[in-house]
Order: structure tokens, then sequence, then C-alpha cells
């Protein structure tokens, strides 16, 4: 497979990134392959992670948020999957380790899955699964048991609760949590948690969400939160990275992208959010948004076909990320509120 | 054949409960449901899982499973449907209400063309002439916004997108020009622009068509803005109803009031400590006596945990809630935004 070639520069941009962040993913583009075909799922993808931080990484499916959280713990599949660009965590180059110092790293990098329960083996018992990092990582027994129950505290659920007991005797709120406790057992300083909260229900997800920012101030965890839901991504990130068809389309402070979204996407993302308040009737638009294909997407500016701002110039000249006055980097001609 | 009272209603449940028979007792999932629909309106039904939603409807649509014992007389468009036999029901219902569910792949036959799909009902129900039927439903497809009806009605199912394929959903429910449409949790596969294509179209059709709507759904955001009524369930039981921008401004029960704050919102500040509600959702099988809510409630009193709160019915008679201690209809003592974690503090 080519590596990438027709990308756009974002010079400014690159010139911001920091060279001692925690977690560096650089230029990072993921291609699969699918029925012969090549596919680029991720393309020139670059951001900055400090420990501590929370980054947000929202879009909708397709736009190669899973594969970026995946790509950071070397999760992906090795067979028809080409990777450009590097993952540094720590001065570590994660793409270059071997096997053996793959195992070492894992314990500072964990994550944390949509549907925790397919996550579990369900033949064992729950003080086994979240201590199955220990085990892998050679802990003995006894240190074991300690940093399992410790674990398990940390995420309100006791060892006695859940001694002798499987996954399928526990609610999803409750799978959650021992998820999180599995994460957190072997000390991590970095969690991808992939969706976390989607499949629950509204006061279960408020508890999750609680507990994640606890923890995260506890033990100075850096997060890489996906999610689709931008309410969630609101109330949880310091940072937060909008892709559009594995296309960095805006990245920057919280703040910035909530309350002066630069890009036309953000905007609709943004504006697609249900709020629940009284609010006056909405009024209905017609237009159904055509999601252009994956495997053939437009010239220039991917969002353009679906853009209320597309000209000609979108069409002949993909945009760079630039700065924005209120701190965040577009990747747009036509930026809002500039 | 129908009087004209009975005409201003779509829908018209009355105390309608159903249980299971099993062999550790009997389990009621649905407690006592009142609820009514008048032409051209949209409720919304929300509860989290377990609240009942699904069986309401279920129980309505008299797809409920076997061995359920339904209680209490649903009304259809005049017509009481206890008295009718299971075919005529069928008949009846079919021809009047349309539905779309949560996950298009499940109800479409990957091996049947659309075209075909969308048919279906009209041919059985309507009995229209293959002509006809095909005129209509390429005549659907355009208006939920598939383009170039005329190909795609030779497609398979999955040749469409997600939320395509909900589309055609929609088309094959309106086939037969329902009186009434239920969504039941239609958008919740969907990404969130996808999510407010579908329900645009849903509202811009139940307009034109002059259709009444349900939405049943656990987003609560879903619901605002888009209906006119809602019906928030808990352990099978009505906990509260009425005009939807009344109940968001001013939640009377705890338990809505404890949903709206534990919801994360755009507008608030970054790292907000949501509000949450401690406990568990009740257990059908093991019900408490008294309010379905009491255990897990802030304002709890005595007689919550002993009888359950009647409905209690606010000024114009719209809006009515079942709680012994609800929430102040003072406007300031209410703000489901505040970051705050203060329980039962209101008065």
């Amino acid at each position: 497979m080519s590596e990438p070639t027709n990308t756009a520069p974002n010079a400014e941009f690159e010139a911001s990134l920091q060279d001692d962040a925690l977690v560096q993913v650089r230029r990072l583009s993921i291609s699969y392959q699918r029925n012969g075909k090549e596919f680029r799922a991720v393309d020139n993808v670059s951001f900055d992670l400090a420990a501590g931080e929370t980054l947000g990484l929202v879009g909708e499916s397709g736009s190669g948020k899973t594969t970026i959280g995946r790509a950071i713990l070397r999760l992906l599949p090795v067979a028809d999957t080409s990777m450009w660009g590097s993952v540094i965590y720590d001065g570590i180059d994660v793409a270059a380790l071997s096997k053996p110092a793959l195992r070492g790293i894992r314990r500072r990098l964990q994550m944390i899955f949509q549907d925790p329960v397919s996550s579990f083996n369900p033949r064992r018992k729950v003080p086994d699964i979240v201590g199955e990092g220990l085990e892998i990582q050679g802990i003995g027994k006894a240190e074991r048991t300690e940093l399992i129950n410790a674990a398990l505290d940390d995420v309100g659920m006791s060892r006695s609760l859940v001694e002798g007991r499987r996954p399928h005797q526990f609610s999803g709120g409750q799978c959650q949590r021992i998820a999180i406790a599995r994460a957190l057992a072997v000390g991590p300083e970095l969690i991808v948690c992939d969706e976390p909260v989607a499949s629950l229900d509204v006061s279960v997800q408020a508890h999750i969400i609680n507990l994640l920012q606890d923890i995260r101030e506890t033990r100075n965890l850096a997060l890489i939160f996906i999610s689709h839901d931008l309410a969630v991504v609101r109330n949880v990130s310091d940072k937060v990275a909008v892709l559009y068809m594995g296309k960095l389309v805006e990245i920057g402070p919280n703040d910035a992208l909530n309350q002066h979204p630069a890009h036309p996407y953000t905007r609709i993302l943004l504006d697609a959010v249900p709020v629940a308040q009284a609010r006056q009737k909405i009024v209905p638009s017609a237009d159904a948004a055509q999601i252009p294909s994956r495997m053939m997407p437009p010239s220039g500016c991917r969002f353009r076909s679906r853009c209320p701002k597309a000209q000609q110039h979108c069409v002949d000249v993909e945009p760079e990320l630039r700065a924005t006055p209120h701190g965040q980097f577009v990747a747009c001609h036509f930026p809002n509120n500039q | 054949m129908t009087t004209p009272t009975s005409i201003e209603l779509v829908l018209d449940c009355n105390s309608l409960s159903a249980q299971f028979r099993t062999a550790s007792g009997p389990i009621q999932v649905l407690h006592d449901i009142s609820l009514t629909l008048k032409p051209c309106t949209a409720l919304g039904i929300v509860g989290e899982s377990g609240a009942g939603k699904s069986m309401l409807i279920k129980t309505i649509m008299g797809l409920g499973p076997a061995g359920m014992q339904v209680s209490g007389h649903i009304s259809l468009a005049g017509t009481d449907l206890s008295s009718m036999n299971e075919r005529r029901r069928r008949q009846f219902l079919g021809a009047k209400v349309g539905m779309v569910f949560q996950n298009p792949m499940t109800s479409l036959n990957p091996f049947v063309r659309i075209g075909r799909q969308i048919e279906e009902a009209s041919r059985y129900y309507l009995k229209l002439g293959k002509a006809d039927a095909k005129a209509l439903a390429v005549d659907l497809l355009g208006s939920v916004g598939i383009p170039d009806a005329t190909d795609c009605y030779d497609h398979f199912p999955h040749q469409f997108s997600g939320g395509m394929k909900q589309r055609i959903m929609i088309a094959t429910a309106l086939a037969c020009q329902p009186e009434l449409l239920i969504a039941d949790e239609a958008t919740t596969a969907l990404d969130v622009t996808v999510q407010k294509g579908i329900l645009d179209l849903l509202q811009i059709l139940q307009s034109k068509r002059r259709m009444s709507m349900i939405l049943v759904t656990h987003n609560l955001g879903i619901v605002a803005g888009r209906t006119d009524e809602i019906l928030v369930l808990y352990g099978g039981h009505v906990v509260e109803h009425g005009p939807t921008d009344v109940v968001f401004a001013n939640p009377r029960h705890r338990y809505t009031e404890a949903l709206l704050g534990a919801m994360p919102r755009i507008d608030q500040p970054a790292h907000t400590t949501l509000r949450t509600i401690p406990g568990r959702p009740p257990d059908p099988a093991n019900p408490a006596p008294g309010c379905p809510f009491a255990p897990r409630c802030p304002a709890a009193e005595g007689r919550c945990h002993s009888s359950m709160p009647p409905m209690t019915v606010s000024g114009d008679g719209a809006h009515r809630f079942a709680c012994y201690v609800p929430v102040s209809t003072h406007p300031s003592d209410f703000r489901p935004m505040a970051p705050a974690v203060a329980t039962g503090a209101e008065q």
C-alpha cells in the first residue's frame, strides 16, 4: 500500500505540538484492506496528551476514533492493516516495540470497552478477571490480592460483593465498574475509554462518569475518551478532537470548541445533540445528510459534500489545520466565528 | 359506528395492567396505566430499562409474550380492542398503526428487495394490486428521503446505511396510512447527526400526514421539543405525565427530577459532577409496597414506603404525577443543570 501523499502539510499545527507530552501521536495514518481495496480509516492525525489530561475523540461512526484508540495501545489487527506515522508514549515508540517490551508498557496503558460483558471471560470469577493483567505481569499472589482489592474499592465494589461470583451475576453498570477495576489494577497512567457509557441507562451512566472523573483526579490518569455523545465528552474532556472520515477537522480546548465551534461539522454535531430541557418546538429540516463512501472520499475537503458553506475552493484544495483566535485548530477554508 | 366523543381520541388506555404467572408467583410489569392520545399529537414515553416502556407498547399492540394476563381497556380510534378476537384485532391494528423498531437490520428481511417489503402491508391490509402497491412504495421511499426511489425499489437492505434502513422501516410503517405511528427506540443505535435526520423526518411526516405519534425512548433529550406530551414510566407505573415543556421546566415527581439531573449537558461547564440516583431500579419479582421510587428517593417519607401515592393533578389538569412529596413548583427551586449534589434540600 502506498504511503499517504496528498495530505495537507499542517505546518502551523505541527509546530504547536509539544515534544515532551506523555502521549504524542504524529502523522498517524492507518489503512485497512477490504475486499482487495484499500480504505484509509485514519489520515494524517497528530495530537498530544499530557499526564492527567482527558482528550475527547468525537465523530460519527466510521470517523476513525476507535482505530486511533486501538493504535495507541497497539491493538490493531496485524493482517490487512498498514500504519504510518508514530505513537510515542513517554518517549517510547509504541509501534516499534518488541513483544516482551510491549507487555511491559501495557501495564501503563489500559483500555475500557463499550460492552464490558463481552470483554470478560464468562467462566472466570470476577476477582480473577480483575487480576488477569497482574497475572500476566507475573505479580505474586499476595500482592495481586492487595491490588485487586484496592482496584475494586476504587470503583465502589467491595471484595466481599464480588467474591466467588461471575460476570453474569452483575448488572451492566456493575460490569462496567469491574472493567474499570481491571484496567486500574495494573496501575496505568493512560486509559483509552471506548464508548464506556454508551450502553448504560442515564442514572447508571452518571455514576460511571463521576467515577471516572474521581479516579482521574486521584490517580492523575490521562484519559482518551471516545464517544459519539457530545454531552458526555463536554463533561469529561479537557481537550476535544473532532474527526471526520479519518481526518482531524478541529482540535482544541473543550471550552473553545463548545463555545466557538469553528468547523461547520463541529457546529452540526453540537446542534444535533438532543438537549433535555424545556425548549421551543424544534423546526425539522427535510434534508437527509448524504454521507459519502469511505472508499471514495470527496476531493479537497472531505466534508464539502455535506457542508453548507462549500465553494469551489473546497473542492480543489484540502484545508490545513490553522489556529483560531479562540485557541483551537481547524481544518476549514471558511471557518465559523472568525 | 363511533360516537363523536370517542373519535376525539386516537388511543385511550384505561387502567391497563399486565402480569405474568411464574412458578414463584405472579410478576406484575404494568400497574394501572391510563393514557390518552389526541389526533395529530406526539407523545413521548420515557423511562430507563425495565421501566415497562416496551411492555406497554407490546400490550397495546397485542404483541405481549404468551401467558401475559392483561386487564383494563384499550381503545384505538374509538374502537374497543378488548372485545375483538385475535384475528380481527390484527387486521384492525395492522391497518391503523405503523411501528418502527430499534434495529432496522433485524426488522428487514435481508433476502427480499426493499420495495416488496414496503408493499407487503398495503397489499395485505389495503388489498392493493401489484401496480398500485409499487407506485405507493416508490412514493413512500421518496417521502422518507431516499434519493432515486425508483432505483432503490429493487435494492436489498444491505445496500443501505443504518440511517437509510431506518428510513425504509418508516416507509413500511406508513404503507397503510396509519393513524398512529409508534417509534420504539427508533434512533437509539444511530449517530447523533443521523438521529436528528430521522427525528426531523418523523416530525415532518406526523404533521403532513396528520397522524399521532408515540416516541418511546430512554433518552429524555429526544422527546424535548419534538413531542406535545411526555409520560414518564418507572417500575411499570406512570409517575408523571404532562405537556412536554411543562414537565421539563417543572418536573414534579422526584424521579423525573433526578433523571434530568443525571444527564450530562453540553451547556454545563466541563467536569461538572453529575447528580446520581442511589440504589437500583425495583425488581418486579419482589415489589415493595408504596411508591416504586421510594427506596431511592431523597425526599421519601414514611407513607411513601407503605402506600402508592395517588395521581395528583396540577392546576389546569394537564399535568399529573404520583408523588406525596413533589418537587416545589417555584421556578428558582428547580435547577436540573446545577452541579449541586444536594438531595432533598429543596424548600
